[in-house]
């Protein structure tokens, strides 16, 4: 990261004074994967925290939030809290893969019609691409990344490698974190159900049988999920 | 995605005075079709309501009937204890909807309000009288094969693409709507409208007023089914979708309630089929004959013509499998 530069000022606005953080940057270091950019990124990210107070006001006054060109976002993501500060036109899904890093959760159609941005809400499974990261005020998102713990993966995880759950993989991190919600909704007891309640996640190299096959194989192995 | 303002209210007042005072504000709930809808540019409001803070997610019942909060998501009213057992016409049409994470996010308030899914309407470089009035309608001479057979205009064949309106027009719901001036309720059927020369208005709602609930009165069905035939298995939006409550004793059809979806700008009550219904037995004959003058007034384009077997069969299928 070779610039970067964090500029404060205050604005005058309906008789208040509200701190207005921008933070431009400018990175351009030809040793840098993409991967690092957006790690390092991350960092720059959790510099654009407004003061507790200012988050306060754009939580409960309807007036001032509208004022910023950034609003400011708390949320908690695969355990870990992040205070942020985002433009309301950023989905989740681009706040978590290009803000934050998080790009185990995929960009297919960025329409709400492939599910590979699944992520969990609350421990609901949603389409990242379609929720503005700024409607997630509070909440707690899990995603792909979150569902190991340390070296031992997630038993959905096992099951899809076991069962060769994929092809090409790009739809699997969705797979995967749907076919859980799948589970916990109590959406898994025939493979007919599997296959209804898993229509919102496409794979285009095909590999449903083998998808359905590892939802079974968790489902009836008892296993919380 | 063009910028905008965001902000969020706690309560209808804050909600309603918001979007009085900014006519370029939209409310956002769910945001599946609106957020879609920016990002396509078909819109973009300048300022964006969130409401998902507004205590609107009761499932409540007397003895009138069932009340569904606006904010309700789509899974969990599909999947209530007092819709599956009152009304389980609309589970099923609920669950025809969409995927499952999509009805994670929808609330019941978002799906009344969605947007057609005319391609004409999406797409930004075509002409479309509902996006942009006065600029033609795409659909009219293009490849209108989802459209409607009827209720449309010289100026628009788009069809509402809702599976859970059918059931809630066929089951005499109302629409509770919050004004700056208090509440009223409007009968779902007369919600949306046909498009006629201003197909740029979806239904009747005025500028500022928010949807806080869906009201579905007691009713004696005894019979129901919501049949959803679309290009794939599922999730897809209907090509046609025929919901049916009766009342049933002893073989006899006491009342009937039919309505179509994937055919018209609204939810399509078939009210002569209703009619002809009544006092009539659930024979093959009976359904065949209902299915005759339901379609019997569609007018079709270039390629939609198959909505009209495709309707038929569709009737009898689904008067078949609620009775049987």
């Amino acid at each position: 990261m070779t610039q970067s530069a964090i500029i404060i000022f205050l604005r005058q606005a309906e008789g208040l004074n509200l701190i207005h953080i921008l933070i431009s940057m400018n990175t351009h270091n030809k040793n840098d994967g993409r991967r690092d950019f957006l790690k390092k990124s991350t960092a720059l990210a959790a510099l654009a925290i407004a003061s507790p107070a200012i988050i306060k006001a754009g939580e409960n006054d309807e007036n001032i939030a509208a004022w910023f060109e950034k609003v400011p976002l708390e949320l908690e993501i695969n355990g870990q809290a992040y205070k942020l500060s985002v433009e309301p036109r950023v989905t989740l899904l681009d706040l978590l893969r290009e803000q934050l890093g998080l790009t185990g959760t995929k960009k297919g159609c960025d329409h709400g019609q492939c599910g590979c941005c699944t992520v969990h809400v609350d421990g609901k499974r949603i389409n990242s691409c379609l929720s503005l990261a700024v409607m997630n005020h509070g909440k707690k998102v899990t995603t792909i990344e979150g569902l190991a713990k340390g070296e031992e993966l997630h038993p959905m995880q096992e099951a899809f490698m076991k069962h060769d759950g994929f092809q090409c993989g790009y739809c699997t991190p969705g797979q995967i974190m749907s076919a859980i919600g799948c589970i916990r909704e109590g959406h898994a007891n025939t493979a007919e159900d599997v296959r209804e309640y898993m229509s919102g996640n496409i794979c285009r190299c095909g590999a449903y049988p083998n998808i359905v096959d590892a939802i079974m194989e968790v489902k009836n192995g008892g296993k919380t999920v | 995605m063009i910028n905008f303002e965001y902000i969020r209210t706690s309560t209808a007042k804050a909600a309603v005075d918001a979007k009085t005072k900014n006519k370029a504000a939209q409310f956002i709930a769910g945001g599946t079709n609106l957020v879609d809808l920016m990002k396509k540019g078909v819109t973009a409001p300048q300022r964006l309501i969130d409401i998902n803070a507004l205590p609107l997610k009761e499932i409540t019942n007397d003895s009138r009937g069932v009340s569904i909060g606006a904010l309700v998501p789509n899974s969990v009213a599909a999947e209530n204890k007092l819709v599956m057992e009152k009304h389980p016409l609309l589970s099923m049409a609920l669950n025809a909807g969409a995927s499952a994470q999509l009805r994670n996010m929808a609330t019941v308030g978002g799906n009344i309000m969605q947007r057609t899914r005319c391609p004409y309407f999406y797409d930004i470089t075509m002409p479309c009288n509902k996006r942009q009035p006065q600029s033609g309608c795409g659909a009219m001479d293009g490849y209108n094969r989802m459209h409607a057979i009827f209720g449309a205009s010289d100026k628009c064949i788009a069809v509402h693409p809702s599976d859970m309106c059918v059931a809630l027009a066929a089951l005499n719901a109302t629409v509770i709507v919050n004004t700056t001036k208090g509440e009223k309720k409007i009968a779902f059927v007369d919600f949306h409208r046909l498009p006629g020369d201003t197909p740029e208005l979806d239904n009747n709602l005025a500028a500022g007023e928010l949807i806080t609930a869906v009201h579905i009165p007691a009713n004696h069905f005894n019979k129901s089914y919501y049949l959803k035939v679309r290009d794939r298995l599922s999730y897809a939006f209907a090509l046609v979708s025929v919901a049916v409550a009766l009342e049933v004793n002893d073989g006899v059809i006491k009342s009937a309630s039919i309505a179509m979806g994937g055919v018209a700008h609204k939810a399509w009550r078939l009210t002569e089929v209703e009619k002809y219904l009544i006092g009539k037995g659930t024979t093959a004959n009976v359904f065949k004959d209902a299915a005759e003058i339901g379609l019997k007034d569609a007018k079709t384009y270039q390629h939609n013509a198959y909505k009209v077997k495709l309707g038929k069969s569709a009737i009898v299928e689904a008067l078949t499998k609620a009775t049987s």
